[in-house]
């Protein structure tokens, strides 16, 4: 798509973003028609909260379902564990979430309306469902007091506690960036094994190695099936997924490989028997599985700053779908009524 | 659930629109022609006026004539220019002249808007004018809107709400200062001047615009309009003339505000095949549901199946 340069001397030679007569170039360096080498679309206003609330979300969602399950095998030690765990890191995620907003003390107009087209929406009321029981039957389990609460209250946040890890994918894949849209598909099952690895390797750093063996195996697990299904979402994505080796976004994603495999080998094989090794290995996982969370969010600015993601993925629909926004003379446009 | 089956469904209105009933008004919205734009900036600086908008830096980009760059917080009408080595006829003299590009680039008001679907709070919402508006009273700058827009029309506004002002200290606030000295924090974007719609006035841009480049009106009529003037630009040989966003059938459903064209969308800082990001969002839902059933499951076999050691 991108024509050929008109060699003029006084227009050669200038930086990035600068343009020449019937091209410009962008943040990547490639040569392309685009309005200066500006980005089309807009890169998210979120800061360093979103990626963290990634991970403690889904932290807190697979925790309770661990600790539920837990209750069922009467391994009441792990039941414990994991409740505390996951209501900690329900606690922590609301407090992420309201601190990025531009206006933190009109939080609750989240809950104004109930709003299924919003996977934010959604998300909030998933989340205070879910923190409220989890929280609920931590403090009860604590006290000791009024069992017959704290078993329902923990089976609610068992059943709030997947959708909460996995709607992150949705919400991210619900936008207009590239990276992110077009792994739709990946997004919330690699957010829901990652919740599911950091679940239980936090289980496997605060439970005996004796009573411990279901949470190493969620941690083992849940890295093997992330790994694999992000190498899925990259095959998917082809070109646009480029932003997943390149920038902060490439170094988040080779940090989130290295030590979730590392403290899931670990795990695996020291983990049984050494105490410290549990919690080491436990660590690492977590440490990727926020890493990855990093990597997931990094790309989807990486990819909005480009122009050329945008045009190259829009361009390709257009050759491919025959879809555009543009009517050239003679062709007729479409009668009014039919939508998108 | 009438709501995801718009999105299943979408019957061509815009979303939201049917539920004023007898209070909908005629849909309404610009068609901006940049054959006959001059860059003058009027409906820059008219629309900065009018909605008492504050600066936005003064940058020289040394990109030709612009220098607001994009729109933003705090641009609601921005006009691009290019500079292009193309004759502005393409029915061949053999001419190799240069073509100077104008084009006031304004937010979309999609039929299927995405700031609006994704917005958690209903800040954003559809007027009886069936134009997208922030409602700045319900904003809480969660920023979804942001990266949801398919055009990059919105964003945060980041300086102090105290300088909400515009450029005239003489005139009051919009609304009570808050949060004086803390940046802003909520988004802003084009209400296609929904105060003056409500007192039967054009928008501040298309009043001020001296070419009527920026026309206001009726959509129906501005789609009647566009389409001559594209079959004149044709029979007069202007090169790379298209419409961009007239058609109800694009990806958005058709603008509310859409344009003439002299190049590809792409030239302009506009995405050439935009869609509704909401658009997939059913599909979403239940591949998230089946997500998390596999997560419960997942986790329940792995702890009950196999010892605890």
């Amino acid at each position: 798509m991108s024509e050929q340069l008109h060699p003029l001397s006084d227009l050669d030679g200038k930086p990035p973003g600068t343009t020449s007569w019937d091209g410009s170039i962008t943040e990547a360096g490639t040569q392309m028609r685009s309005y200066y080498g500006r980005p089309i679309i807009k890169e998210p206003t979120w800061t360093w909260e979103i990626p963290t609330y990634f991970f403690t979300g889904g932290l807190a969602g697979a925790s309770a379902v661990l600790s539920s399950a837990a209750r069922v095998a009467r391994n009441e030690k792990l039941a414990r564990r994991a409740l505390y765990v996951g209501a900690i890191a329900d606690l922590v995620s609301p407090a992420l979430l309201i601190s990025d907003l531009g206006r933190p003390e009109r939080f609750h107009h989240m809950l104004r309306v109930v709003k299924v087209t919003s996977p934010m929406n959604i998300g909030s009321w998933v989340l205070l469902v879910s923190s409220g029981a989890s929280t609920t039957a931590a403090v009860l389990q604590a006290l000791g007091k009024w069992k017959p609460l704290r078993v329902a209250a923990s089976i609610v946040s068992a059943f709030a506690g997947p959708p909460l890890a996995t709607y992150t994918g949705v919400l991210v894949a619900d936008t207009a960036i590239p990276v992110w849209h077009e792994a739709r598909h990946e997004l919330p099952w690699i957010f829901g094994a990652s919740a599911v690895a950091s679940a239980g390797a936090a289980a496997s750093m605060f439970v005996p190695p004796r009573d411990a063996g279901p949470a190493r195996r969620l941690a083992v697990a849940g890295v093997l099936a992330e790994g694999a299904l992000m190498q899925a979402m990259e095959l998917r994505l082809g070109k646009i997924g480029e932003v997943y080796h390149q920038g902060e976004a490439g170094k988040f994603s080779l940090a989130a490989k290295g030590l979730a495999s590392a403290g899931a080998a670990l795990l695996a094989r020291r983990g049984r028997k050494s105490r410290a090794a549990a919690v080491a290995g436990g660590a690492l996982v977590c440490a990727g599985e926020l890493c990855l969370r990093w990597a997931v969010f990094k790309a989807g600015f990486q990819s909005a700053r480009d122009p050329k993601y945008v045009v190259e993925s829009q361009r390709k629909r257009v050759e491919h779908e025959g879809t555009k926004a543009t009517t050239k003379p003679g062709e007729s446009p479409a009668p009014p009524g039919r939508g998108a | 659930m009438n709501v995801l089956q718009e999105l299943l469904e979408p019957t061509g209105e815009p979303d939201g629109w049917a539920a004023y009933g007898d209070e909908k008004k005629e849909r309404v919205g610009f068609f901006t022609d940049t054959s006959v734009c001059i860059g003058c900036k009027a409906c820059e600086v008219a629309c900065k006026e009018w909605n008492l908008i504050p600066e936005d830096g003064r940058v020289w980009t040394g990109e030709s004539y612009d220098h607001t760059s994009q729109l933003g917080a705090n641009t609601w009408r921005h006009v691009a220019f290019v500079e292009q080595r193309k004759p502005l006829f393409g029915n061949g003299d053999g001419s190799t002249g240069l073509r100077w590009l104008m084009e006031s680039d304004v937010c979309k008001h999609c039929t299927h808007a995405a700031c609006l679907d994704v917005c958690p709070t209903g800040s954003l919402f559809r007027t009886e004018f069936g134009t997208v508006v922030v409602q700045q009273d319900i904003c809480n700058g969660c920023g979804y809107c942001v990266p949801a827009c398919p055009f990059g029309v919105l964003d945060q506004r980041k300086i102090p709400s105290t300088l909400n002002v515009g450029h005239k200290p003489d005139l009051p606030a919009i609304g009570p200062i808050e949060r004086g000295g803390k940046e802003d924090g909520r988004v802003w974007k084009c209400t296609l001047c929904y105060d003056r719609l409500k007192g039967g006035h054009e928008p501040a841009c298309a009043k001020a615009c001296p070419t009527k480049s920026i026309q206001f009106g009726p959509l129906e009529e501005l789609r009647e309009r566009a389409d001559a003037r594209l079959a004149k630009l044709e029979a007069e040989g202007w090169n790379g003339a298209q419409l961009y966003g007239r058609d109800p059938d694009d990806g958005v459903g058709g603008f509310g505000a859409f344009f003439l064209l002299l190049d590809e969308p792409e030239v302009y800082g506009l995405p050439p095949d935009p869609v509704v990001t909401t658009r997939d969002l059913p599909e979403m839902w239940t591949n998230m549901l089946v997500a998390a059933g596999t997560l419960l499951a997942g986790i329940a076999s792995l702890t009950l199946i196999g010892g605890r050691r």
